[in-house]
Parts: structure tokens; C-alpha cells; sequence
């Protein structure tokens, strides 16, 4: 018998028998759903922690050398965490030697930082980050100026009362004047605010317009760092390539400076985007490792419905197939139509599936910070399983039906 | 080819109720020849049903030969037996057996689409066949929306849509009032005024009467084999 007849024939059941049919096809839907949708949210995850993450947060070819790391997933022990407290601040001295020995081309710049309030006249924000930084922090940054200027050398050298603002704290505390030339008070001490940077917009749903930058040696580092130290070091290379040899080079430099033998660890961090980006990578590689143990449980499930299913609709059918057997169906007709029709219930609960499953994502996408990109291969994989899960589950069924006696198949009501 | 559509020799068929042994047929013979109208008779228990079952190639002889149309069924396995009745026989059953989700229409296609008939060229003989049996302005309807009588319309014009060498009609109007099988019966008659060979499986007298010939069975066994002057339908 032909398959397309099969299948016309498979949907005139579904169709007659709507609601029957729908409960029979949830546990492929349900498993169908939960591979789309979960593929998509960590597919999307990916990009954005790559794009947007890495690239925005960090920085391709730049990285920082700290005193510990501050992007870490998962938990640290007990143990890693004391010897990260024993280690050594980075200090002047360090900066200007790995400034000095560096061979590549790059810029640096030092930075404090810490949470904390800004007023102007009456109004008040809370937990801003506030930095202090040298001048090349703005390049390296990639920071465009929606008013005002960055401090010059001059202002940095002197440690000059000036601040470049966020986009977000603008809107706070100045609404509707140029902030531009006002005073703020940033802890307990008046800042001039000499520029406005763009909107940088959200990550993680959190606000990243919510600071405030000051020259390394203005008054308000004597909040954020004791003399002589900093939080880290920002080393930016003009390329992706140098970058690399510059870390290389660094952690040499360091190496030497702190005297540390070859069997000695680094007592030191150097925070690249790839380095911040394993943990997440070891998150998501734990994630579809298990999603084909979680979907393959409820498509077993869904099997096992459709195949209950198609047990009943062979009983139900026993006639129907006595009279196909009379008009002169072969063993492998019948064999076909019932294996088609499951296949065929079991691919509808996949389509299903994976409307919903798409939905899901772009609901996510929509209402959480959470991002979504539905993988094309994830569809394929999903109508593969739907028309495999039913086939399987209809064999059995099918068998029966197919060796049924047709006079005996006949006489039954 | 000979004129002989059915040669049956020394057919037996026993089955085994329980530790019964229960012989259904006891040997029976038979020669049916193209064209031929017959009716076969007998009273209940007598093997008619199990002959019928014989003749329709549904189940298979526990003895003897069965030769239809030139091939000897008798000893084919099942899906050459599927093949046979597909080309050979057209089945009326007297509780119609229609598909009760399908239309008229798809009714009468289903022997083609076993046959391997492409759907174009199905579709037009299954309509031919249901204007011949005068159902031409029902062909969409489904079995639950015609009467009894149309559906047994539909039922002959499935059985002879892949042309098959016996129409085997099982007491055809069991499940009609007198008028309409009057009807059935004069779509037989004319049928058999056409060529068709007709095998009518029946207790009823009257539904006998149509036929020139008459094989009555008794235990198992043919009791007699007349030849009547027929009763042609008002």
C-alpha cells in the first residue's frame, strides 16, 4: 500500500478521534518541547555569553591581572579560597614593571573599585560602582561619549576632583539638566562631572550604567584601595594575537618579580574572556550531557502511551482489519498502515512539540534576561525522534494486527 | 482458457473445538463453469458457512484440491491467498462491511488500492462502478447517511471494482426488508445477464430461486445439485 495513502488515512483517525488522539501524543510532545526549548536557552546562553559577556564585560584582547580571580563559577573550595587570601595585592611597583618589560604594544590602565553612593543636592544614589582609573581606561573600554570629555593627563596626574558618570546615574540624579560642569558628592567627597558616557544597556538584567570613573589618584581611591595597591591591572593589545603573547609575557614578568620557583603556582590571576567564559562552557556542557537522558525518559514514556494506544485501536479496529484482510490486504499492508499511523500520531506530537518548544524559548527570551536562539539542528533531531519513537512503538501493535485470522477478525462486532 | 472457474475435489476442513475434532467438511466436490448463477443452500451446521469461507479464500482445506480460475489455491500461503482474493473474488457479506469511517467512495477504492491501482485511475473506476449500481449522487456520503440497501449497493460495487472472476455474495439480504432485496436481487440478475459468474451463500428459499442452480449441503456433505428454471426479480 502506498505510504502517502497510509498517512491520509492515519490523519482521518487522528482527526475523528481529536481528543483521543491528543492525550496519546503528549509524552512525545512534552519530551519534544523540553529538547527544543532547553536547546535553545543554552544555544542562546552561548552566543550571548560569547558576544555580549566576553566581549563587552572583558574584552577580546584584553585582560586583567589581579590579585584573585573575580569571574568564577561554581564554588570554590575552603582551601582555594585561603590561599587566595594569603596571596600578595598587586601593587605600583608590579604595574610598572610589567609596563616597562612588556614588548608588545599595549595600553594600561590601573583600577579601584567599590560600591557606593552618589549625591547631588537632595538626591541620592545607592550602590554604584565607583572606580578609579588611569586615562587609557576609556579606550580600553571602548567608551563613546554621549556629553562631555574624558580627563586629560593633566587632571590624572594631579588626582583633579572630576568625574565621568553613567548613563543611568545622569538620569538619577540629574533629570533634565547636562550634568556636564555640576557637582556631585561621590562618598563624602565633591566631584565635578565633566562627562556622560553612553548607554551600555543590560546584562543579566543587571544595569552596567551604573557607575561612576574618577582619575587612579583623586581623593576617592583612599576609599576604594590603600596607597601603593590596586584592584587590577588593565592590559588591552591591538590584536587577539598579540594579546595572547602579551599574557604569556606578563605571567613571566610576574613570575620573575615574585620570585616563584618552577614547581610554585601563580600567586596571581590573569582574568582573560576565555577564562571567564570556561566556567560557563563547563555549565553548559553538563547541560547536554544530560538532556538526552531527560528527553529519551519521557519519549520512552510517550512511546509506551502510543503504543497502548495502538493496541486499543487494533481491538477496537479487529473488523476493519477482517475486512481489509477479505479485500485482499497482505500481511505487510496492514503491518504498514498501523506502524504509518503511529508514526504518524507520534510526528504530529513532535510538530507540536516543537511549536511549543520555540514558543517557550522566545517567552523566555521575552520576560527573563535569560536569552534564547532556537538550533536549527535541534528541529531535525526533534521530527527524527517523533517519527522513530512512533515506528517503534507501533511494531508490536502492527504485528498483531497484521496476523489476525480474517474470518475470526470478521465475526467480531 | 476452460470455462471452469471453480473446481473443488474431495474438500475437507476439520477443526479442533477443544479436544473435539470436529469435521466441518466431509468431502465435498464441485465444478462451477463462467456465468454460472448458484446458490448454496443448507441448514445451519450443515458447512455452508465454512464452505463459504473456502470459496472466498479465506481459510485454507484440512484435504483436497481447490482450483480457482486455473491457479490451485488450496495449498497457497497467506499473503498469495491475500492476492487471489483481491483479483478473484468479490466479496457481499450480508452486514455490508463498510468502512463506517470512510465515503462511499473510498469504500469502493479499497480493493484498487490493495491491487496497487494508481489514485487517479482508482478514482475513476470505483465512480463507474458506483454509477453501474445506480449510487453515482452518493459517492461522498459515509455508510451511516445511506440506507440499508444503498449500502449494499455500495458493497456490490466494491466487490466488482477490480473485476473479479466470482461474485460471492454471504446471504446478501439477511439484513434487508423484501423490497429492497428485491432490489439487490435484480442488480444480481442483471449482473449475471452481463457475464459475471455469482456464488449466493443462503437459507432463504426465496433468494435461491434467482439462481439456475442450486448445491444443498448436509453434514458436511453435498445433499443435492439442482438445475430450476430461474425466478427473475419484478
Amino acid at each position: 500500500m502506498p505510504v502517502l495513502e497510509a498517512v491520509r488515512m492515519a490523519f482521518n483517525t487522528l482527526w475523528t478521534q481529536k481528543l483521543k488522539s491528543f492525550f496519546s501524543l503528549i509524552g512525545v510532545l512534552i519530551g519534544v518541547t523540553f529538547l527544543i526549548a532547553v536547546v535553545s536557552i543554552v544555544q542562546g546562553m552561548n552566543v550571548y555569553m560569547e558576544e555580549e559577556f566576553a566581549n563587552r564585560l572583558v574584552g577580546l584582547n584584553t585582560f586583567q591581572l589581579r590579585r584573585v580571580p573575580n569571574m568564577q563559577m561554581g564554588n570554590i573550595t575552603e582551601e582555594t579560597w585561603r590561599e587566595w587570601m594569603r596571596r600578595p595585592r598587586i601593587n605600583n611597583e608590579d604595574a610598572r614593571f610589567v609596563e616597562a618589560k612588556l614588548e608588545t604594544p599595549a595600553l594600561f590602565s590601573r583600577s579601584c573599585d567599590e560600591d557606593g553612593r552618589v549625591t547631588v543636592g537632595n538626591r541620592s544614589a545607592k550602590g554604584i560602582s565607583l572606580s578609579v582609573v588611569d586615562a587609557p581606561y576609556f579606550k580600553i573600554k571602548n567608551y563613546e561619549f554621549s556629553a562631555g570629555r574624558p580627563f586629560t593627563a593633566q587632571e590624572a596626574r594631579a588626582g583633579s576632583p572630576v568625574a565621568v558618570i553613567g548613563s543611568e546615574v545622569a538620569e538619577k540624579l540629574f533629570p533634565g539638566v547636562d550634568p556636564v560642569g555640576r557637582l556631585a558628592t561621590i562618598g563624602t567627597l565633591p566631584y565635578r562631572v565633566i562627562g556622560v558616557i553612553q548607554k551600555q544597556g543590560t546584562l543579566f538584567g543587571f544595569s552596567m550604567d551604573k557607575f561612576v570613573i574618577m582619575p587612579f589618584d583623586s581623593p576617592a581611591r583612599r576609599q576604594a584601595c590603600r596607597l601603593a595597591y590596586m584592584d587590577e591591572l588593565h592590559v588591552q593589545s591591538p590584536s587577539v594575537a598579540t594579546m595572547s603573547q602579551a599574557v604569556e609575557r606578563t605571567q613571566e614578568l610576574m613570575r620573575v618579580r615574585r620570585r616563584l620557583r618552577p614547581h610554585q603556582a601563580d600567586n596571581f590571576a590573569i582574568q582573560t574572556a576565555e577564562g571567564a567564559l570556561s566556567g560557563w562552557k563547563t555549565i553548559s556542557a553538563v547541560l547536554f550531557a544530560a538532556l538526552p537522558g531527560l528527553v529519551a525518559i519521557s519519549l520512552v514514556v510517550g512511546g509506551i502511551v502510543i503504543m497502548n494506544i495502538m493496541l486499543m485501536a487494533v481491538s477496537e479496529r479487529t473488523r476493519e482489519i477482517g475486512i481489509r484482510k477479505a479485500l485482499g490486504a497482505k500481511r505487510r499492508d496492514i503491518l504498514a498502515q498501523f506502524i504509518i499511523e503511529s508514526a504518524t500520531i507520534s510526528t504530529v506530537g513532535a510538530l507540536i512539540g516543537i511549536a511549543l518548544g520555540i514558543g517557550l524559548a522566545y517567552l523566555v527570551k521575552a520576560f527573563t534576561p535569560l536569552p534564547a536562539a532556537v538550533a536549527p539542528w535541534s528541529i531535525g533531531v526533534g521530527v527524527l525522534l517523533g517519527v522513530a519513537v512512533g515506528m517503534i512503538a507501533g511494531v508490536y501493535p502492527a504485528s498483531r494486527a497484521s496476523r489476525l485470522d480474517p474470518i475470526a477478525a470478521l465475526r467480531t462486532e | 482458457m476452460s470455462d471452469l472457474v471453480i473446481q473443488i475435489v474431495d474438500l475437507t476442513r476439520e477443526y479442533l473445538m477443544g479436544v473435539e475434532r470436529v469435521q466441518a467438511l466431509k468431502g465435498v466436490s464441485l465444478e462451477i463453469t463462467r456465468n454460472e448463477y448458484v446458490a448454496i443452500m443448507g441448514p445451519s451446521g450443515s458447512g455452508k458457512s465454512t464452505m463459504m469461507n473456502m470459496l472466498g479464500c479465506l481459510d485454507t482445506p484440512s484435504s483436497g484440491e481447490y482450483w480457482l480460475n486455473g491457479q490451485e489455491v488450496s495449498r497457497m500461503p497467506d499473503d498469495a491467498l491475500a492476492r487471489v482474493r483481491n483479483r478473484e473474488i468479490g466479496f457481499v457479506f450480508q452486514t455490508f462491511n463498510l468502512l463506517p469511517r470512510a465515503s462511499a467512495l473510498q469504500n469502493v477504492e479499497l480493493p484498487l488500492v490493495y491491487a496497487g491501482v494508481g489514485s487517479r485511475d482508482r478514482r475513476a473506476r470505483a465512480r463507474a462502478a458506483l454509477e453501474r449500481v445506480g449510487l453515482g449522487n452518493r459517492m461522498d456520503h459515509k455508510p451511516n447517511e445511506l440506507s440499508g440497501g444503498q449500502r449494499q449497493r455500495v458493497a456490490i460495487a466494491r466487490a466488482l471494482v477490480n473485476e473479479p472472476s466470482i461474485l460471492l455474495a454471504d446471504e446478501p439480504t439477511g439484513n434487508l426488508d423484501s423490497a429492497t432485496s428485491a432490489d439487490v436481487m435484480r442488480v444480481f440478475d442483471r449482473l449475471q445477464a452481463q457475464g459475471q459468474t455469482i456464488i449466493v451463500v443462503t437459507h432463504e428459499a426465496e433468494i435461491a430461486a434467482h439462481a439456475a442452480r442450486v448445491v444443498t449441503l448436509k453434514d458436511g456433505l453435498v445433499a443435492s445439485d439442482n438445475r430450476q428454471e430461474r425466478v427473475q426479480a419484478a
